[in-house]
């Protein structure tokens, strides 16, 4: 518990400290990758835990994003109405897709979600009145008491949201349910032997992370004050899915570090330009994909627990 | 308890089992033996549901269950070991057999309290691990114990969900003479309050345990009845007997 | 609504789909005797497409260039089985999932270093002109080009497949690899060899396309996706599946961007069919998809039984 809340004061103190030093435009790129963190983290629900190699995560916060933005512009600037909605639809999604996609095994389900994601993709895309491929911009932040204008603010609110996910996945994966996604994961016919219908579970597991990654989506989208079909393509559901296996499938913390790591890496490369290596290969700050593909396949095949895993001693979903 | 009428199944051109009608009186060990490849753990799937018969009816208690899932049968008091096994590798025995009474016990839909708190959950496997002899392994993660304790904590599994019926489909396979003993041990121990449907190759158990023994020979049932009958029978010595036997 | 219209766009969907066979056959065969998800195999076909423009421009033929990118673009496959894929087959469908998708990230990067975000590969002059099929139905050459060169391949691929010792091997490997094993099968050269007509088959499509389709970074991902929906359809490891299934999904897809707009209008009001037509036709493939793995999860011919 401690080492939880010793991460979590570092996020805490991160503005202040950024603020002290005189950095605050980096508050509003904090705020960014703690949302990503909470999309990473509502992925690794359920491919972390529940062992489901969802392809088509990006679906559901784009369908958090899209929602929230529709209800902007047409009129519902609340956030208190708008979030809620976006998490809801986020939700129905996941329940439709996962209803149909979780009849089917292995390597049939990676690809269905992948062509279900695709697909609200392209649908996305061709709805003219809502943006279609340019997607569809906000004039500000929507409303929530606090002003979320204010990059600070914005910045404890997404806070808020990534520690209470964080929280209420800790209580889940500690209770019967989590026991039980678990189970099944590790070995599906066993679960099964004992008693425990397996597709209502991973059904309710799916949902669950829909809905969180929905939320994410709304963040986004207000983040952002942006939203566009490619929010949903398929690349970035790979881009998730490399964040939970960077920081760790199954851990707590997996999905935040992996985004902090992933997004923090890629800032890097993109602002700070390192000398050699410019006069080795000039541009090479245009080709930042590069680096993130060298070193999701080094993981991959070097240290495939993540960053979560190299440290010792920590708690694992396992056993 | 259970009756088969008539099953059959085929994978492709392959029939597996064709035509089984058999019944599982209420309380006996029923063993059912026969040739590598006769079709035994495909029959078993086809009682506890997880194959799909073409043709034939299960009644459990007199309640036909063909078209219900698996798990809906567990629900009901069936309960099976796997010829190879199949359990929770990674996770210590405690939470192996903490699981099955966790399915038993009420709904797992449960979000909010953590397991750790249920101390009747942990209580119950402990005294199902000492039924098996597995006390002093309650920690130990599942795929470091020995073969044979592997085996025993299958069955316990099985049995951890208080079934009405069980299925051990070859639960002595793999095990050494001592080993061999004690699963025989601990399948007469639980015989008293279970019914059993046990598939075996190993003579000296089947014969030791089983009320009733039935033969399955390339999908049929050649045989059943009484042990006695069963080693008697020229057939069955013939097709299948013979070499055990006299081994 | 003519019939010429008609003939012209299901000649369209037989074109596009036997392209798409070309991309999926190779990816069903990977996965069915493997049991190894490649998302880089859209890379593929996008290295064919790249390295058939630079030979084209080198040689200064289109055909030249075209089939001497076939064996590059193989070699070029077998030198990343050999080297990285290889190492994968034993690993989880995650692993593969995320390293294969470095891979895209890694080769996007690569060939953008090399030749830039995009390379010309125009179409071949004698080519570009309409050809008469029937009177009063008009043609374009390059496409009818593409469409003999694919039925070409696909039944040279029966053949090779149904016919032939290494054909036999294949589909032993692909319904049952542990048998295939036990029969002695040189299973590393035969997995390799695979590979590499997978990567041949990705540089006919690739290179056949390119004229139409614009040869640029990134190419992959969108026809990979359609690929994927196409062996999901037709059940992984079976090439006549990738047949039927590329086939259906060429058609449904051509077909209804045609003409599901046009039905529409027909009895909706015109502000919902102009949104709704498009739309739907976007996304007809997805839904065949989502329809036909209702009824048969696990495609409609499953190498496996």
């Amino acid at each position: 518990m401690r080492k939880h809340l010793a991460l979590l004061a570092v996020f805490l103190l991160l503005p202040l400290a950024l603020a002290w030093a005189d950095q605050t435009f980096y508050i509003s790129l904090a705020s960014r990758i703690l949302i990503y963190a909470l999309a990473a983290t509502s992925l690794n629900l359920v491919l972390g835990y529940g062992g489901m190699i969802s392809f088509g995560h990006a679906a559901f916060v784009g369908t958090g994003a899209y929602v929230a933005s529709i209800l902007f512009v047409e009129g519902v600037t609340s956030a208190w109405i708008a979030w809620p909605a976006a998490l809801a639809a986020a939700a129905l999604a996941a329940l439709l897709i996962g209803a149909v996609s979780l009849r089917t095994r292995g390597a049939y389900f990676i690809m269905i979600t992948l062509a279900f994601a695709q697909m609200m993709f392209y649908l996305l895309n061709s709805m003219k009145m809502y943006g279609g491929d340019e997607g569809l911009t906000l004039p500000r932040r929507p409303d929530l008491g606090v002003d979320l204008g204010n990059e600070v603010a914005f910045y404890y609110v997404v806070l808020f949201f990534l520690a209470l996910t964080l929280y209420l996945l800790y209580r889940l994966t500690n209770s019967r349910f989590g026991r039980v996604i678990v189970a099944i994961r590790e070995n599906e016919q066993r679960a099964q032997a004992l008693g425990f219908p397996v597709y209502r579970y991973r059904l309710a597991c799916f949902v669950i992370a829909g809905a969180a990654g929905g939320l994410a989506g709304a963040l986004l989208a207000a983040h952002g004050k942006y939203v566009s079909p490619n929010v949903l393509h398929w690349t970035q559901s790979g881009t998730l899915m490399i964040m939970v296996i960077l920081g760790g499938v199954g851990r707590l913390w997996g999905g935040v570090l992996g985004a902090v790591a992933l997004l923090g890496l890629e800032h890097l490369i993109a602002d700070y330009p390192v000398g050699w290596l410019e006069a080795l290969a000039p541009n090479y700050q245009q080709h930042a994909d590069l680096a993130v593909g060298l070193v999701l396949l080094a993981v991959v095949l070097f240290a495939p627990h993540g960053i979560a895993g190299l440290f010792p001693g920590a708690k694992r979903a396992r056993a | 308890m259970l009756e088969l009428k008539g099953l059959s199944k085929h994978f492709g051109g392959v029939i597996a089992t064709r035509d089984v009608t058999l019944n599982v009186a209420r309380g006996e060990v029923h063993a059912l033996i026969g040739p590598n490849g006769a079709g035994k753990t495909t029959l078993i799937g086809q009682v506890a549901g997880t194959i799909r018969s073409d043709s034939g009816q299960v009644l459990f208690e007199g309640v036909d269950i063909t078209a219900l899932a698996p798990h809906q049968r567990v629900r009901r008091g069936l309960a099976r070991s796997f010829q190879i096994t199949s359990i929770f590798g990674r996770l210590p025995l405690l939470e192996n057999l903490a699981l099955a009474v966790q399915a038993r016990s009420g709904s797992s839909f449960s979000f909010w309290k953590p397991v750790a708190a249920e101390r009747e959950l942990f209580r119950q496997a402990e005294e199902v691990a000492a039924d098996l002899g597995l006390s002093g392994r309650l920690h130990f993660t599942s795929s470091s114990l020995a073969h044979g304790e592997q085996r025993a904590l299958e069955v316990g599994l099985a049995l951890a969900t208080k079934p009405k019926l069980v299925l051990l489909d070859e639960p002595m396979a793999g095990l050494g003479a001592e080993e061999s003993r004690r699963m025989v041990e601990l399948i007469e121990r639980v015989s008293g309050r279970v019914t059993v449907l046990l598939v075996e190759h190993d003579m000296d158990a089947v014969f030791r345990l089983a009320d009733r023994i039935s033969v399955l020979v390339n999908g049929r049932i050649v045989a059943s009845g009484a042990p006695q009958e069963i080693r008697a029978n020229e057939e069955v010595r013939k097709a299948y007997l013979g070499d055990e036997l006299a081994a | 609504m003519s019939w010429v219209l008609i003939a012209e766009q299901a000649l369209n969907g037989l074109q596009f789909g036997l392209m798409l066979f070309l991309l999926a056959a190779g990816l069903t065969l990977v996965f069915g005797i493997m049991d190894m998800i490649n998302l880089a195999h859209g890379s593929l076909y996008m290295l064919g497409a790249f390295i058939a423009a630079s030979l084209v421009q080198a040689t200064g033929s289109f055909v030249l260039g075209v089939l001497l990118a076939v064996p590059a673009t193989a070699l070029a496959g077998m030198v990343l089985e050999t080297l990285l894929l290889r190492h994968l087959y034993q690993r989880d469908h995650l692993s593969q999932v995320l390293a294969t998708f470095a891979l895209i990230l890694i080769l996007n990067e690569a060939v953008r270093l090399i030749w830039g975000s995009d390379a010309p590969l125009p179409m071949p002059a004698s080519l570009s002109g309409p050809v008469e099929l029937l009177p009063g139905l008009f043609y374009p050459a390059y496409r009818l080009l593409i469409i003999l060169v694919g039925l070409a391949v696909a039944i040279f691929l029966y053949l090779l497949i149904s016919r032939t010792k290494v054909g036999m091997l294949v589909r032993a490997g692909a319904s049952n690899r542990e048998m295939a094993l036990a029969m002695g099968v040189n299973i590393r050269l035969l997995f390799t060899l695979v590979f590499g007509v997978g990567a041949a088959l990705c540089a006919v499509a690739g290179a056949l396309l390119a004229p139409l389709l614009a040869v640029q970074v990134g190419m992959g991902e969108n026809i990979l996706i359609l690929a994927f929906v196409v062996i999901v359809i037709g059940g992984i490891g079976s090439v006549r599946g990738a047949l039927v299934g590329a086939l259906v999904v060429g058609a449904v897809d051509t077909i209804g961007r045609a003409f599901l707009p046009i039905a529409f209008g027909a009895f909706l009001p015109p502000q919902v069919a102009s949104a709704a037509g498009p739309a739907i036709a976007s996304v007809a493939v997805y839904l065949l998809m989502a329809v036909v793995l209702f009824f048969r999860p696990q495609g409609l011919f499953p190498a496996r039984g």
